[in-house]
């Protein structure tokens, strides 16, 4: 492999861990906050991808605005979820909220199928979808960088500037992290937790429409399962990072697209193979260090 | 008291089910109607509801008998489409089945409906193994050794292709089969080769693309299904891929352009059937009909799975019974059957028919038809 290959797969990798990152911060702050591993975070992926596509299909929207309509309704999708299935098992033992958690993600699976049909639809920009310029291609030297390329890590390093912001700059922020340590207390001081828990999974599935969106683009087309694979990789790359810490959500997520674009560029041959090699990294991480590479050990209290 | 009206409800079921002696045949259909290859089972669903309303009746001992079809969805899954068939022979008592399109579905469902002497008939399974050795099924499309050669004859005489990039996807039985019947063919023509990986479902094939571009070669050979067909095309220009596009009849749904746009212009590929292509007197009247009911040109999985419900309802009143061994049996003497996508004549021992392939490429967005060989 001579050098310009190298770099061309390097810039491969960067936008494909770039939106394993996004969809990965999701799922961390909603464990970081509930303990719970929202399974249906990659079905909500999906919806926003069908919220962005009928924003401009059906609704007739110009691009940015079904974009930024996608990204708000996705985010009450997410928060409305939160209330109807998982709130009422607040109380209940950890593995009823995870069973249910699977429960929502067949449920919005199966209702993307009855609603939206199960066939995939084009996510092209020859139907006005986005414009045809985000797909032009930037050369340089004997590297083409997609002009999404640079939008997708132009995105993702800003989301994550917002949300750091949220977390560690302002009220409600303060109160997710507190709310994180210890539900009880924190309500004991007057936090309305159900507001906060809310607001973390608006922030959370918001984050994921961003994700789906820019998946979209890149890979044109959506249907029922579209989130399944990315989801699934999210999470692997929510853990490696050391579940419930955002920063090692990003890291994880850029590990994980580094690591899959580099297997099939050093080893061809075992390509068909790299979601295996997602799981083996998953698997090593938590033989070695199982809570992941920034994840702080949380002694049980007992 | 409870049970005497349990008695009673339980004496009038018998009373009709005695009364009725052959009421509807029912038929059971597996397709793919949802999961990443949705496009192929809806399609062939679409064709088998024109069938259905064409001839919605089968005559058995000088009787019309209403013909039902009983459809489920195998969701793409080799496991699904087995569940599909047991189902279907256990629960609905269907006496053939229709489908599955896909070949890794169809050597899956082939298994169990085999092991419960029900024929089944899929309409687009190319793969030679899903047939042999088994006396249940049969299908109404070609098989992949003649579509391997044809597109190995087609790359190096009318393409001019020397070094050839194939794209092998390791989970389907089609994918690898077809790869190897064109490897196979043009190693002995002359040409060289080298092969990428990967799985279905994947979306991102930069990487392999990168790598396989610095190999130039001068075409590409996508032997998988529409939607990474289209996604590959597209990551492969964007990479700056000057070459051709070759495909099977896996390519063969609106999907590809849809999701394809531009990128999969100029693409060639082989399949069944086109609707300009003349393949047998039955053809026209199919496509005219297809264009009232749907208000759009028929496509090739509908076609032969059109094919399919009406190879199945000849048997059964070649049979003239509802004895799924009997409708085996008729099936396999099926000889000059007229078929919208060509003659079906079944040959001693095999349920694998020898019939004419088409040429298509997409131009301007549409499927244009290039030529059809026969065999």
């Amino acid at each position: 492999m001579n050098f310009a290959g190298f770099l061309q797969h390097l810039v491969n990798a960067f936008s494909l861990g770039g939106i394993y990152a996004l969809i990965a911060i999701g799922y961390t702050m909603v464990y970081g906050i509930l303990r719970l591993i929202n399974f249906a975070h990659g079905d909500i992926f999906t919806y926003g991808i069908y919220f962005a596509f009928y924003g401009v299909i059906l609704f007739l929207m110009p691009w940015w605005a079904a974009f930024i309509f996608s990204i708000f309704v996705t985010a009450f999708l997410g928060a409305f979820i939160e209330r109807i299935a998982y709130r009422p098992l607040r109380n209940a033992p950890r593995i009823s909220a995870l069973i249910t958690a699977i429960g929502v993600s067949f449920f919005l699976e199966n209702f993307a199928i009855v609603v939206f049909g199960g066939r995939a639809k084009s996510f092209n920009p020859q139907t006005g979808i986005y414009p045809t310029s985000f797909l032009n291609m930037i050369d340089i030297g004997d590297v083409k960088i997609p002009v999404l390329t640079f939008i997708t890590i132009g995105i993702v390093v800003l989301a994550l500037l917002l949300l750091m912001w949220i977390v560690y700059k302002t009220k409600i922020g303060m109160a997710m992290r507190a709310i994180s340590k210890d539900i009880p207390t924190t309500k004991l001081m007057g936090v309305n937790a159900d507001r906060v828990i809310s607001f973390t999974f608006m922030l959370g599935s918001g984050l994921a429409a961003i994700g789906g969106i820019l998946w979209a683009m890149k890979y044109p087309q959506v249907y029922p399962y579209t989130g399944m694979i990315p989801g699934l990789k999210a999470f692997i790359a929510a853990v490696v990072g050391g579940i419930g810490s955002i920063q090692g959500a990003m890291i994880g997520g850029f590990i994980l697209g580094i690591s899959e674009i580099m297997i099939v560029a050093f080893v061809p041959s075992l390509a068909g193979y790299r979601d295996a090699f997602a799981y083996a990294i998953l698997l090593f991480v938590l033989l070695v260090k199982p809570t992941g590479i920034l994840g702080v050990e949380v002694s049980e209290k007992v | 008291m409870r049970k005497v009206y349990v008695f009673i409800a339980l004496v009038l079921t018998f009373a009709v089910v005695l009364a009725s002696e052959i009421t509807e045949v029912k038929i059971g259909a597996g397709w793919e109607m949802t999961g990443p290859i949705a496009g192929f089972g809806q399609m062939s669903w679409d064709g088998v509801k024109l069938a259905m309303k064409l001839r919605p009746t089968v005559r058995i001992g000088g009787k019309d008998v209403p013909v039902k079809v009983v459809l489920l969805d195998n969701k793409g899954d080799k496991a699904e489409a087995a569940n599909v068939v047991k189902r279907l022979i256990d629960v609905e008592k269907v006496v053939a089945i229709l489908g599955p399109c896909t070949s890794s579905c169809a050597l899956a469902a082939g298994a169990i409906a085999e092991q419960k002497q029900v024929p089944m008939v899929t309409n687009t399974a190319t793969n030679p193994l899903v047939t042999q050795n088994r006396r249940f099924i049969f299908r109404a499309c070609f098989i992949d050794p003649m579509q391997g050669e044809l597109l190995a004859k087609f790359a190096w005489e009318q393409l001019g292709s020397k070094n050839v990039a194939i794209m092998v996807d390791v989970a389907q039985d089609y994918v690898v089969g077809l790869a190897n019947y064109f490897k196979r063919k043009f190693a002995q023509l002359g040409g060289k080769f080298f092969e990428e990986y990967y799985n279905t479902g994947d979306q991102d094939f930069t990487a392999q693309l990168t790598d396989a571009l610095s190999k130039k070669p001068d075409t590409i050979f996508l032997p998988g299904y529409y939607s990474e067909i289209a996604l590959i095309c597209k990551q492969a220009r964007e990479l700056g891929f000057k070459g051709n596009f070759l495909a099977g009849d896996g390519a063969d749904a609106p999907e590809l352009i849809q999701i394809g746009g531009k990128f999969v212009e100029g693409l060639y590929y082989t399949t069944y059937f086109h609707q300009d292509a003349d393949l047998s007197p039955a053809t026209k009247p199919f496509v005219e009909a297809y264009v009232k009911e749907y208000n759009r040109r028929p496509d090739a999985f509908g076609a032969l799975a059109f094919d399919a419900y009406n190879l199945v309802l000849d048997a059964i009143e070649r049979a003239q019974s509802l004895d799924p061994v009997a409708i085996r049996d008729a099936l396999a003497a099926t000889k000059d059957f007229q078929g919208v996508g060509g003659s079906i004549t079944y040959p001693e021992g095999s349920g694998d028919p020898v019939k004419p392939a088409v040429i298509n490429t997409v131009k301007n967005g549409q499927f244009m038809l290039m030529t059809v060989v026969r065999p």
